[in-house]
């Protein structure tokens, strides 16, 4: 329970991997022992190491499960059953299958279910474009679900953060109990490029309850227990009171479970928000607000406008949700011009203009990735005004 | 029916993408030949959209309607109650893959039939998810080696035997269930065309060889489906409401480990591993002819 180091599942030292590799790597690192999904570009490769790195673990006598459902509403639902039973569970996917797996993610909430989810994004609607990047899934991994409610989204930029971030994902799963999402894309997932595996791994694992402790209230994050623990436990998607009855004309249970969901989130918005600033010191003529794949080019971008004397600084966000709205709006001060970078229509700028309502954005959708030199010109057209 | 009175006209055409010896492409050519052009096609993801279904590839000759993966059953149903509803005959089919039938597609083919909706859904059975990269399915056979249940050590191959879906059709008492095999082409020619003439849900399925994912010499994609037929790992029956109406039994059964060999994917085989194999078949023999093998 809590914090604990432990040893990384891949002996310590260099790699060279794919992102997707290196995402199941950190899920197997962060002690996911269960995996449950249905094959989709440009995911596939998530499900396929899982597969096979757990067949391995298995031989040397570990309890790791995989297994391959009959489709993606059944890959998120038998991980939530199996996170029920103590295990960490973890299920890939990408667009279509986020969509169906959206009901489930929304139990997941309010059942305080601690899983994760990868969507390696591709370009949409609907089917698209199967082996493009794109970055459209944003609002919906935010606000996918019905109800209200708050949710982790974590946004990767290279084969080292798909291990990283994936282990974050996990403990923060594990410390708030609540389904955790990391928003990957096609290029971050495809990409291959040299990772450290570094030799010990903190990870977190969920409270467990003593005699007579509620699972579903009493505290902020509630410890959970699980099935054969010898708990009278009640799961139930309907509105519940701390003890899992079923309250569905109870205006009190209802307005304390969605004020308790909401809250545990909000108010540990320190800890789960992660942000990278690069060059952001002194007074700003641009500063390029940019996550995931699309980072690395807005951080080419900017140097290339620092050589051209222009004040450019790049803040990346690690995490998409909750917004990280203190970063945003302690940069806002002394930046002239705010320019969101995205492979979408501009669903962050939309978030960013809540606070900065002059940022501008620079979007891409046609299933190519945004390039520097692209994005240069943009600062440096926005510079000059 | 005579194979020589179909028409030249082609509606699934030639200059797409699939890979060599795929045997989609002569299941799909023969049964628009029955068909014939007031037919509206309906596929989910799989193989088949891939190589049949993308500029400027296109071989389909019919309008062509590409969904979602999960639904194949309830979009053809959309569909055939609206043509219906002003008096339209269009025959509205449904071409999914095992994936899209077997496992994410059920719930929605089952409702169709349920309903027994007007349209005719085909199920091309290659065994595994070849679109995505060789995934097993709830088709994939006992032991056989995919990406998701190598041939290992300790595990070899899938540890399940496939889904007897043509069965669980059958159940639903629909006015027609087919199986199929385009190494029997006349026999396939006429469940077509009995398909097309019969009203209400009809369901034809048809083992469709893959050398890629089985790993076999792509020259050979008639012999394997006529193997398989031949071994009892594929039977071809018709029924209609429920009742068999009509089996086609092979004149001589081969052992299925005539039909194992030359398929990469079974090449892990132990003896057992045939045995427990041969003993599938042969309990599914019995079911399916009332006989001892």
């Amino acid at each position: 329970m809590g914090w604990t180091t432990v040893k990384s599942a891949l002996p310590p030292g260099r790699y060279f991997l794919q992102g997707d590799e290196a995402c199941a790597e950190g899920a197997i690192a962060a002690g996911c022992n269960f995996y449950a999904g249905y094959p989709i570009t440009p995911a596939g490769e998530i499900l396929l190491r899982m597969c096979h790195r757990f067949a391995e673990l298995r031989e040397r006598g570990e309890h790791r499960v995989f297994i391959q459902m009959e489709d993606e509403i059944g890959s998120i639902a038998a991980c939530i059953g199996a996170s029920w039973a103590g295990a960490k569970a973890m299920t890939a996917t990408s667009g279509p299958g986020f969509s169906l797996m959206l009901e489930n993610i929304g139990y997941a909430i309010g059942t305080e279910t601690p899983v994760v989810i990868v969507d390696v994004q591709r370009a949409g609607p609907t089917t698209g474009q199967a082996t493009r990047p794109a970055q459209g899934d944003v609002m919906q991994a935010r606000f996918g679900a019905h109800g209200d409610y708050e949710i982790i989204v974590l946004s990767p930029w290279s084969v080292a953060e798909m291990y990283t971030e994936t282990i974050r994902a996990f403990n923060l799963a594990e410390r708030f109990r609540v389904p955790v999402i990391l928003l990957a894309d096609e290029a971050v997932g495809h990409l291959r490029e040299s990772i450290d595996i570094p030799p010990e791994v903190k990870i977190y694992n969920r409270a467990k309850p003593k005699d007579r402790e509620p699972p579903f209230g009493g505290a902020e994050v509630p410890p959970m227990p699980a099935f054969g623990e010898g708990h009278k436990l009640l799961v139930t998607g309907s509105t519940h009171d701390e003890w899992g009855y079923r309250r569905t004309v109870s205006p009190e249970a209802q307005a304390t479970l969605v004020g308790r969901l909401v809250g545990k989130i909000a108010r540990h918005r320190g800890e789960i928000c992660a942000v990278e600033e690069r060059f952001c010191e002194g007074e700003l003529d641009v500063l390029v607000i940019a996550y995931g794949f699309t980072a690395r080019s807005a951080l080419a971008a900017v140097k290339m406008a620092r050589a051209e004397g222009i004040a450019a600084g790049l803040l990346r966000l690690k995490t998409l949700w909750p917004f990280p709205a203190e970063a945003v709006r302690s940069l806002a001060g002394h930046s002239r011009r705010m320019l969101v970078a995205e492979m979408n229509q501009g669903q962050m700028l939309r978030e960013v203009q809540r606070l900065v309502p002059q940022a501008q954005g620079h979007n891409r959708t046609d299933g190519e990735v945004i390039e520097p030199k692209e994005l240069f010109d943009k600062i440096y057209k926005i510079s000059i005004i | 029916m005579n194979i020589k009175d179909l028409s030249d006209e082609i509606l699934f055409t030639p200059g797409h993408t699939a890979c060599a010896g795929c045997g989609a492409p002569p299941i799909v050519r023969n049964i628009m030949k029955i068909f014939g052009k007031d037919t509206i096609i309906y596929t989910p993801a799989n193989c088949l959209l891939v190589f049949g279904g993308t500029y400027p590839y296109l071989a389909w000759k019919v309008p062509y309607f590409h969904e979602a993966f999960e639904n194949t059953g309830a979009c053809i149903s959309g569909v055939a109650r609206a043509l219906r509803k002003q008096g339209k005959k269009t025959l509205v089919v449904g071409i999914a893959g095992d994936g899209g039938t077997y496992d994410i597609g059920i719930q929605a083919l089952s409702g169709a039939a349920e309903r027994n909706e007007d349209v005719i859904y085909i199920c091309y059975d290659n065994e595994a998810y070849m679109n995505t990269g060789i995934q097993r399915s709830g088709s994939t056979p006992y032991g056989a080696a995919t990406t998701t249940t190598p041939a290992g050590t300790k595990i070899p191959g899938k540890l399940d035997h496939k889904k007897d879906m043509a069965e669980i059709m059958r159940a639903h008492e629909v006015p027609y269930v087919a199986t199929m095999s385009i190494a029997h082409q006349r026999d396939f020619l006429e469940k077509a065309k009995k398909a097309r003439d019969v009203e209400g849900f009809r369901y034809l399925h048809i083992i469709s060889p893959c050398p890629t994912g089985w790993r076999f010499d792509p020259s050979l994609t008639i012999e394997m489906s006529r193997k398989a037929v031949d071994s009892g790992m594929w039977t071809l029956f018709e029924a209609e409401y429920g009742e068999i109406t009509n089996i086609y039994k092979p004149k001589k059964k081969i052992p299925v480990k005539e039909y194992l060999m030359g398929q990469g994917r079974f090449r892990h085989f132990t003896p057992e591993m045939v045995e427990e194999l041969q003993r599938w078949v042969d309990h599914k023999w019995k079911r399916i002819y009332g006989e001892e093998p």
